[in-house]
């Protein structure tokens, strides 16, 4: 039985209502925080919790609150991010679709901690029901006197709105989701200044992902040391993990940091195991952008550790033979699946998706889904595989933004661990066009180091 | 002020100095530098948000400050980046840094027609520069380019988007010393594209200085199409009495004996105009009578007419050609 | 396109809930409102009447609108079929789906039927990815696709529309 923080709830029927989600416990937090907390001793909490923002860069979320700046007379801002877009990640919206108050509640002791009087949800504009469920969830809770002027009569006044956006991933990073919100092309802004100095309208901004501004709820209610608690070294607490592909129960699931990827993978209680009895190829564990981990070094890292659910154990052995938590997108190849229609699949939503504003990612992404494209489809040259190294190594850590790097990660993963099977689209253009490469052959061995 | 070491030279320079102004103003006081400085494609200091974009300019920070020496983790753009007192800087001398940048121009490249030989920037094009100093001999795109749908913005400035390389500098101008700006940036990623939308003409007091900015052969003087090659111009300083109060009517006029094939802003050593210049001044004043003479223009880098190419011997058959050798001047220094 | 009374009323809240001077974030969600108005797309004066609204110049709106993928610049059908082809969906069979739906349409994508009610595209990720195959069809999601639930969502629709 695993400890449940955020999703315990989302089963019971109406939890949607104020009316059920208050009778739950639901508030209690806000309550707490507006009623016995400063404001310092809430983000105090968030920093002891340990919390690492749940969008996927894991950066810590009490840090990331202590950093904003407070000068006198200019308003403060919270947004949520809830432009949930990376492939394989859906875990805000099961959140936002069935605990809505669990957010509502969630902004209300991030903002007071933060001292913003607006908050808002950007939402991406494809969730277009939810934003009607969050908007019903808003107004329940301003009529119960948990939004708007005087909160609980503590002096503390809040608005939440739902902003709506209309179709780009690049949303998701935030400066990009500043700029949309504006009203503006979703074109990240060069950094610095960073939102916590000059974020929406030139105000200090904090921009934090739905999950993890749901975790300041629990982090509230049991203090920050208690929730510290769970999980394994510095990944406390608990996660969403969105899972997909070749597996009997895909869907959304509240971890405890800490789980085996095997357990997560294999067991009835997470993804049920592979479909179909079908074998495992490959699998990438926290949203498209991550390397893809192939199956030799999924459950096992490199060193012979198992693999854990954990920051630090997904992305152990590093690019080389690690990965990434990343948002928590889990998706699962079986061996039928190919690793390099899958790279041309991605790279292509890469590029779909590029604002277009820097030259190497504008130029780079358009190149490696041509070269692509072309390997998948028997038409591909040998040096095309290490053109595409290089492309990837020329965007990796030369844009404006995190989507160089997402669109380079998988290429370079994907050439780095299934090499061969690239090589064999090159040499066998008929075969792979008809039937599936299968398994990895080169199966990991951990290198043995000689003695001191 | 603040300490900055660029590929070892050190300088103070007034805090907020930018890592690219920073080499610049080394560069004006030890004209030596000039080559040490970043290129830029996409920054321009008159235009208030510009840079960041283009990504030619990116430089190794070693060391952050002296305060926070750790180095910068990755590469940052220098016309952004703001120095620290005590950071160190490597532009020239960072392979990572010549490695990346190279890999830049073939992004600019890749999708760019390379349609000099018909293209009335030649000669004058940043593009060009940046090719020849950072680019690779051949190509490795094996695919189709790009093209957009051709788009007529009026019977003054021509619109090649084909070879724009989207830095922006014409929609800031648009946006900052124009009045009703009515062209942008549509469409995302690689089709992202300079245009009305509404295939409108842009047409305003100032709308052509888009042709100054514009580091490409993407906005030319239609006045000057095919007129003649930069290089077989003469370039003078000229001025007359502008009435646009915004206008100080301080011109170069691109000659070809008596007749003034083009008229410009001026530009700096760094190829941004020293001051904006009107639609009248540029378009209308097409003959001699209607300036003011100063003198052979000395054009610095970004020309082929400067390039210190006329200093050899060999090259004097060439000079002879002309009847006015404002190069001369400005080959000096050579 | 003009907005009616309540769609006005709408446009005005939108606005209110920025400081004052920041209508543009409006931006956004009233293009949605209008693309919904105006027969599920954007022209120009659609695009320009929504300038007006919100003060700001019209290329302002063309740059915005042509950003986003939501935003529909040409003419679609009345049901929009926006089907996800992104790596879950894809090895969850959306390539089959897409022919499926291109057969039973008989329309390429990017066109629209005869009767203008349906036309189809393909999207990237909707965030369904633990329900593949997907598609959008207006503001709901409808997932674990298969042929016969396109058979009966195009059925569903055009009794919808009366035909």
């Amino acid at each position: 039985m695993s400890t449940k923080l955020l999703l315990d709830k989302a089963h019971i029927a109406g939890i949607e209502t104020f009316e059920i989600y208050r009778k739950e416990g639901g508030y209690r937090a806000a309550e707490k925080a507006l009623k016995s907390m400063t404001p310092d001793e809430i983000t105090e909490e968030v920093k002891k919790s340990g919390l690492r923002g749940r969008g996927g860069a894991g950066f810590p979320t009490g840090m990331k609150w202590s950093f904003l700046a407070k000068p006198e007379g200019v308003p403060r801002y919270l947004v949520c991010n809830a432009d949930e877009s990376e492939p394989g990640t859906f875990k805000d919206r099961f959140l936002m679709e069935k605990i809505p108050h669990l957010l509502v509640e969630g902004l209300i002791v991030s903002s007071f901690a933060l001292g913003a009087n607006t908050a808002y949800i950007y939402i991406r504009g494809e969730y277009a029901w939810i934003v009607h469920i969050l908007e019903k969830a808003i107004a329940e809770a301003k009529n119960n006197g948990f939004l708007g002027k005087n909160i609980l009569g503590t002096g503390f006044d809040l608005e939440i709105h739902v902003q709506r956006g209309a179709g780009a991933y690049i949303c998701g990073e935030e400066t990009a989701l500043l700029e949309s919100l504006e009203g503006k092309r979703g074109n990240p802004r060069i950094k610095p200044p960073f939102p916590a100095v000059k974020g929406l309208y030139g105000c200090p901004t904090v921009v934090n992902n739905v999950e993890s501004i749901a975790a300041a709820v629990p982090i509230v209610n049991m203090t920050g040391d208690e929730y510290a608690k769970i999980g394994l070294g510095r990944s406390t607490g608990t996660k969403l993990i969105s899972a997909s592909g070749n597996i009997n129960k895909p869907g959304v699931y509240e971890i405890v940091l800490g789980l085996s990827v095997e357990e997560f993978l294999m067991s009835d209680e997470y993804c049920g195991g592979m479909k179909n009895g079908k074998k495992l190829k490959a699998c990438v564990p926290g949203g498209s952008s991550v390397p893809i981990l192939p199956h030799d070094l999924l459950f096992k890292t490199a060193n012979g550790e198992t693999r854990l659910m954990t920051y630090e154990s997904l992305s152990d052995g590093g690019f080389a033979t690690g990965s990434m938590l990343g948002s928590g997108g889990f998706i699962v190849y079986d061996e039928d699946q190919c690793i390099v229609e899958n790279t041309y699949n991605f790279t292509r939503f890469y590029r779909h998706e590029s604002c277009g504003q820097c030259s190497p990612c504008r130029e780079g992404t358009g190149w490696m889904e041509k070269l692509l494209w072309r390997l998948d489809n028997g038409q591909g040259k040998m040096e095309d595989i290490d053109l595409l190294w290089d492309i990837q190594r020329k965007i990796e850590g030369n844009t404006i933004c995190p989507l160089g790097d997402a669109a380079s990660w998988p290429v370079a993963a994907a050439i780095r661990h299934f090499r061969e099977e690239f090589e064999w689209h090159v040499t066998h253009p008929k075969e792979a066009m008809e039937r599936n490469y299968g398994l990895r052959k080169n199966i990991y061995v951990a290198p043995t180091t000689a003695g001191a | 002020m603040a300490k900055v070491t660029i590929d070892g030279h050190l300088m103070e320079v007034p805090d907020g100095t930018t890592i690219l102004n920073a080499a610049r103003m080394m560069a004006e006081h030890h004209p030596e530098l000039s080559a040490n400085v970043p290129p830029a494609m996409c920054y321009y200091s008159k235009l208030e948000g510009s840079g960041g974009k283009c990504r030619t300019c990116l430089v190794q920070v070693t060391k952050g400050s002296e305060k926070d020496p750790r180095p910068m983790p990755k590469l940052v753009a220098s016309c952004r980046t703001t120095v620290m007192d005590g950071m160190e800087v490597q532009n020239k001398l960072s392979p990572q840094v010549q490695d990346a940048r190279k890999g830049v121009v073939e992004f600019l490249l890749l999708n760019h027609p390379l349609d000099c030989p018909v293209c009335d920037q030649a000669g004058e094009c940043h593009l060009q520069d940046l090719g020849y100093e950072h680019g690779s001999q051949n190509t490795r795109y094996e695919f189709k380019r790009r093209t957009f749908e051709v788009e007529d913005i009026g019977d003054k400035v021509k619109l090649h988007m084909n070879r724009c390389i989207l830095c922006y500098r014409c929609v800031f101008t648009a946006n900052q010393i124009t009045e009703g700006r009515v062209h942008g940036i549509i469409n995302r990623g690689d089709h992202a594209e300079i245009s009305t939308y509404i295939h409108q003409s842009i047409d305003n007091d100032f709308s052509g200085n888009v042709i100054d900015v514009c580091p490409v052969g993407a906005l030319t003087d239609k006045t000057f199409r095919f007129k003649s090659r930069v290089w077989n111009t003469n370039p003078y300083n000229a001025h007359r009495e502008c009435t646009n109060p915004k206008c100080n009517g301080h011109v170069v006029l691109w000659m070809a004996g008596n007749d003034i094939l083009r008229v410009t802003a001026r530009k700096d050593q760094w190829g941004e105009v020293e001051s904006f210049i009107c639609n009248e001044c540029r378009f209308d004043k097409k003959s001699l009578g209607d300036w003011i003479l100063e003198g052979p223009r000395k054009v610095d880098r970004h020309s082929v007419i400067s390039g210190g190419h006329y200093n050899s011997l060999s090259d004097k058959k060439v000079l002879t050609k002309s009847t006015t050798f404002a190069v001369m001047e400005g080959s000096k220094k050579d | 396109m003009k907005f009616n009374e309540t769609e006005l009323k709408e446009v005005e809240r939108l606005a209110r809930r920025y400081p004052a001077g920041r209508q543009k974030s409006a931006l956004l969600p009233v293009l949605h409102l209008a693309q919904v108005a105006n027969g599920n797309w954007l022209d120009t004066d659609t695009m320009d009447y929504v300038a007006s609204l919100l003060s700001i110049t019209n290329i302002e709106v063309y740059e915005v609108a042509s950003f986003y993928s939501m935003f529909n610049l040409k003419p679609v059908g009345k049901y929009l079929f926006e089907v996800c082809q992104t790596g879950p969906c894809n090895i969850q069979g959306a390539k089959d789906i897409i022919a499926y739906i291109e057969k039973k349409l008989g329309v390429k994508e990017g066109e629209v039927t005869a009767d203008g009610l349906f036309s189809f595209k393909r999207v990237e990720c909707l965030g369904a990815c633990g329900y593949a195959p997907m598609l959008q069809l207006g503001e709901h999601f409808k997932e674990h696709l298969t042929p016969e639930k396109i058979d009966a969502i195009v059925d569903e629709h055009r009794k919808k529309a009366g035909l």
